[in-house]
């Protein structure tokens, strides 16, 4: 591990694409301050989450809404979304067929759609049973922090369709490889963001 | 030096091992929640013991974060990150929920 | 018809034009007076293409950084106005409603706050940064330069929707920190609150790529030799700025977004009914609002750390100690947010912990003062108009801040918070904390942003005017504070106030006055730009990489990236004799190409929220798609780069270069004499 020359968090290219693996050291970088900005975003949501969980106004509480199948569904999504994701970067780095890359980002993209398909079918199902960001503190709490992540997810995926169809027009240059980097490390921060939301928004409240 | 076919190897095992990683801890805390073995207290412990493994786990082998590394920028920006949101978040806490109690 | 009109215009309607009072309809005419003069004035010479090529959609961190001043400057006018207005109304209105209605008055004092914090003091330190970060670190630009344009671009955007807040529609009464629940629907219904939200926002969002991306120029772009603790203390301050803006802004965000759910779409963060907590609206905000505190006063320490040493034509006193204590500052500004509401309710314990912690600010602080003194001492002074701001910040930044410590006291602070005392105190750090040094950061750099010097004579009367104001201005308010006058007081009956509230108003007609003169000094300085002239770029005898190149810069810097051997590089490389060295041979420049993305993003962004302001659906729609579309459709241009020949570079610098071998050496104390033709005697420590 140690004998390659790290530059950045996340996969890096190393020796396989000198030239991309120098202009990655800044950009990575930057982008993962980014990040680290986006993680103070969601530190505050579940800050200001946790500031409501008892302020329900005597409306629904989480045991009337949470559903733990659906949130266990979900996180398996994401989970091995994350991984397929990895064998998507594994495949850029060392595989010259941009098929590969586009066929691992496919997966990744499909479950990424399944899990946001489960989450909005959890918020209908809430809305249905009264569970609307209107109704107290508590719910408009739960609907900033779920939500962000979610939209984060969906944003991710508009990013993999973009890349998709960038790998397959430039195949693998420099600034598609650049690209699929960050959005790795895009990919796989969320995935601990949500681990952060089963823990202290699902499993806490049905434990 | 390691040849390219040794670096993808493990690399390729990185991948696996957090998979591992991510099945298992979150396994176990939804299945304490979901059979309810334990009395609620244990369950909580279980959850943030499993929840912090695992976060630490996916710094590791999902982000490729590690204390060896040769270029520290990002390793102090992660520490730095994590002090600003503990103080954050511990002092919004702090503050809310002592200001329930005064209610 | 009525469904028709909504959809295309949303809530606006006659009502919305600014025809409920004078005031309103003089101001709103100004607005779009001057809109229609500066229009017809580019129009009339033909100056939209040169506009549009050659600064709006530039990325070249130089006129980015000219830009960010020049926005902070026009908004600067408006605040200075209303700030006279309100101090005119206060002197009117013992026991006399004086000559603005409340709701004027409130609104006042609302877009004064916002406008000074977010569109004056962000843009006017960003401008700095921007201009003379890159420059000190021997960099050709910033890391991500369209990222740049794109920050620039959203806080022009948020300024704009200030402009237009004057026109259509009333701005929020809520003050600039904006508390619910007072600004919820409930209590404030019409789009006042809603302009500040997204005015705010679209600022934040820019400053927060602002942070990014200066920390990552510092972190991953100096020069070879350019150790972190070789940088000039600028670069020092600039990082830690940026990085308070990395994570300070998201709470601001956090908090402006929750308002505006709360607001738009009935959810209940900070309402009074249905389980809202409103304390959750000011611990979010302070959460921003304290780290914004070092945000505003951290680049004017960094400004006074330059002039300081360069007028006193010695090295800097005590580097590492003032490194340390501004990092120190930049982590301990993250543990004192809640001295801004000590009387909201939790225990005294809290408190005294905050309280506490607000007090160990003063150390780092202090070391600094000393630091800055010690570099004066023994040093040959000069008194030119950068050092005279730097002395005034000196001595009325530790009045300031001793009232601060004594803010810092919980149970002092139960007594005079919502006090004038409160007012003085601030604006006592902010004037002459962050706004001399901005001041004295422009006249420092504006020969090397020009080529040449800004008129010496009424920089004097400027600054004269600034302190004589500032000191009839805010003085008494401590007095008022003590007297126990709220502040925000549009009408008042004790006749003990008055004497104080008319030399506050004297006081704020020096500071038009000072104002004037620095648009008086701006204009003589063009009119005699050529006997101020300092092509060579180095009028003040400067330490640092900036001065080492002509003035005003190539678009590309440096010809050759500097070597940096030793802290203050320049007055190094002029004392081994290696400065204004010939390079051995020129090579192709590679520069960022000019991109019209942040134009466009911030267009369609204002044109967004603009929407939600009015409830404009299509509107909303199309500006999101926009920004998203230009965003992904940017990703597809694959030519961002161009190069300068190396026959170009090396026609530019032997330009240069004659005009160096031909410029008379000027000794430090006839820098200001028109001889300056901006080649320093180098010489001192």
């Amino acid at each position: 591990m140690s004998s390659i020359d790290k530059k950045h968090p996340g996969l890096n290219l190393g020796r396989s694409d000198p030239g991309a693996h120098q202009d990655a050291e800044e950009i990575v970088f930057g982008f993962w301050v980014f990040l680290m900005s986006d993680l103070v975003l969601f530190a505050l949501l579940f800050a200001t989450f946790a500031t409501m969980i008892g302020r329900t106004a005597d409306g629904p509480g989480p045991q009337e809404f949470f559903d733990l199948k659906s949130v266990a569904i979900e996180s398996a999504l994401l989970l091995i979304s994350s991984f397929t994701f990895g064998y998507a970067s594994l495949a850029m780095k060392y595989r010259p067929e941009p098929m590969k890359v586009v066929r691992w980002l496919g997966v990744t993209l499909l479950l990424g759609i399944g899990f946001l398909g489960f989450e909005v079918h959890d918020f209908v199902t809430m809305a249905g049973k009264g569970g609307t960001p209107q109704t107290s503190g508590f719910l408009s709490a739960f609907f900033a922090l779920v939500p962000t992540h979610g939209l984060h997810v969906f944003a991710g995926c508009i990013w993999i369709v973009v890349m998709i169809v960038q790998t397959l027009a430039y195949g693998l240059a420099r600034d598609v490889k650049l690209r699929i980097l960050r959005l790795g490390l895009f990919w796989h921060f969320l995935d601990i963001v949500w681990i952060a939301i089963i823990s202290v928004v699902y499993l806490r409240a049905l434990a | 030096m390691k040849s390219m076919m040794e670096e993808e190897r493990e690399e390729r095992r990185d991948y696996l091992i957090g998979l591992a990683a991510a099945i298992l801890l979150t396994a176990v805390p939804f299945a304490a929640v979901a059979f309810g073995w334990f009395p609620r207290g244990v369950d909580y412990a279980i959850i943030a013991v499993a929840g912090v493994l695992q976060i630490v786990c996916q710094f590791r082998y999902f982000l490729h974060i590690d204390l060896s590394r040769s270029k520290r920028d990002d390793l102090q920006l992660i520490l730095f990150s994590g002090l600003i949101c503990l103080l954050m978040v511990g002092g919004t806490i702090w503050i809310i929920f002592n200001q329930y109690a005064q209610m | 018809m009525d469904r028709l009109w909504f959809f295309f215009f949303g809530t606006l309607n006659y009502d919305s034009l600014p025809f409920y009072s004078t005031i309103a309809t003089i101001a709103a005419g100004i607005v779009v007076a001057g809109a229609l003069v500066t229009f017809g004035l580019i129009t009339w010479y033909g100056k939209w293409t040169a506009l549009w090529k050659n600064w709006l959609t530039s990325v070249d961190h130089k006129k980015i950084g000219i830009m960010y001043v020049v926005v902070a400057f026009v908004m600067m006018a408006r605040a200075v106005v209303e700030a006279s207005m309100m101090r005119l109304q206060q002197a009117l209105s013992f026991d006399a409603p004086g000559y603005l209605p409340p709701e004027h008055f409130a609104q006042l004092f609302s877009t004064h706050g916002t406008i000074m914090i977010f569109f004056m003091a962000m843009p006017f330190l960003t401008g700095l940064i921007n201009y003379a970060m890159p420059l000190q670190i021997g960099a050709r630009d910033v890391a991500f330069p369209v990222l740049n344009s794109i920050s620039l671009c959203l806080t022009g955007g948020g300024a704009a929707l200030m402009m237009v807040s004057l026109v259509l529609g009333k701005f929020s009464t809520g003050g600039w920190s904006g508390y619910p629940p007072y600004t919820e629907m409930a209590f404030s219904p019409g789009v006042g609150p809603d302009y500040w939200i997204w005015a705010v926002t679209l600022s934040s969002i820019g400053t927060t790529f602002t942070g990014i991306n200066f920390a990552v120029t510092i972190y991953k772009k100096r020069a070879p030799g350019m150790h972190l603790f070789r940088m000039p203390l600028f670069c020092w301050t600039s990082l830690c700025t940026a990085i308070l803006m990395i994570f300070a802004m998201p709470p601001l965000t956090l908090a402006t977004l929750f308002l505006a759910l709360d607001r738009q779409l009935g959810f209940h963060f900070f309402t009074n009914d249905a389980g809202g907590n409103m304390m959750n609206y000011a611990n979010l905000f302070w959460l921003f609002g304290h780290p914004e505190v070092y945000i505003l006063i951290l680049p004017a320490f960094g400004v006074y750390s330059e002039v300081i040493a360069n007028f006193s034509s010695k090295v800097l006193y005590g580097y590492r100690t003032l490194v340390v204590a501004t990092m120190a500052i930049a982590v301990l500004s993250f543990t004192v947010w809640l001295h801004h509401f000590f009387t909201m309710g939790q225990s005294s314990a809290v408190n005294a912990a905050f309280g506490i912690a607000t007090m160990t600010i003063g150390i780092p602080t202090g070391v600094k003062v000393y630091d800055w003194l010690l570099t004066m001492f023994r040093g040959r002074v000069r008194f030119s108009v950068p050092m005279l701001y730097a002395l005034a910040f000196l001595i009325l930044f530790v009045v300031g801040g001793l009232s601060g410590v004594l803010l810092a006291n919980p149970a002092v602070d139960y007594q005079v918070h919502n006090s004038l005392f409160l007012v003085a105190h601030f604006h006592n750090m902010l004037i002459p904390g962050l706004l001399y040094g901005m001041l004295a950061g422009t006249h420092y750099w504006f020969p090397k942003a020009f080529g040449f010097r800004l008129d010496e004579l009424w920089g004097r009367i400027a600054f004269v005017c600034w302190v004589v104001g500032f000191l009839l201005a805010f003085m008494p308010l401590y007095a008022l504070g003590l007297l126990g006058m709220p502040r925000r007081l549009v009408e008042y009956f004790d006749p003990d106030y008055l004497p104080y509230t008319i030399v506050a108003a004297v006081g704020a007609g020096f500071i038009l006055a000072a104002f004037a003169s620095l648009v008086v000094q701006l204009v003589v300085s063009i009119r005699h730009r050529d006997a101020l002239r300092v092509f060579v770029g180095d009028p003040w005898n400067g330490r640092t990489l900036e001065w080492s190149i002509s003035a005003p810069p190539p678009e590309y810097n440096f010809a050759v990236i500097p070597d940096v051997k030793a802290r203050d590089a320049f007055h190094d490389m002029k004392r081994r004799g290696v400065a204004y060295r010939r390079p051995k041979h020129y090579s192709n420049i590679e520069m960022p190409m000019n991109s019209m993305l942040g134009p466009v993003v911030a267009i369609a962004a204002t044109a967004c929220v603009f929407g939600i302001v009015w409830h404009i659906g299509w509107m909303i729609v199309l500006g999101f798609l926009t920004v998203w579309g230009a965003v992904i459709a940017r990703s597809f241009v694959r030519r961002t780069k161009r190069i300068i020949p190396a026959s170009e570079v090396r026609r530019t610098e032997e330009r240069w270069l004659a005009a160096v071998s031909k410029a008379p050496l000027i000794a430090r104390d006839y820098e200001t004499s028109p001889a300056n033709r901006g080649l320093a005697e180098a010489a001192g420590a």
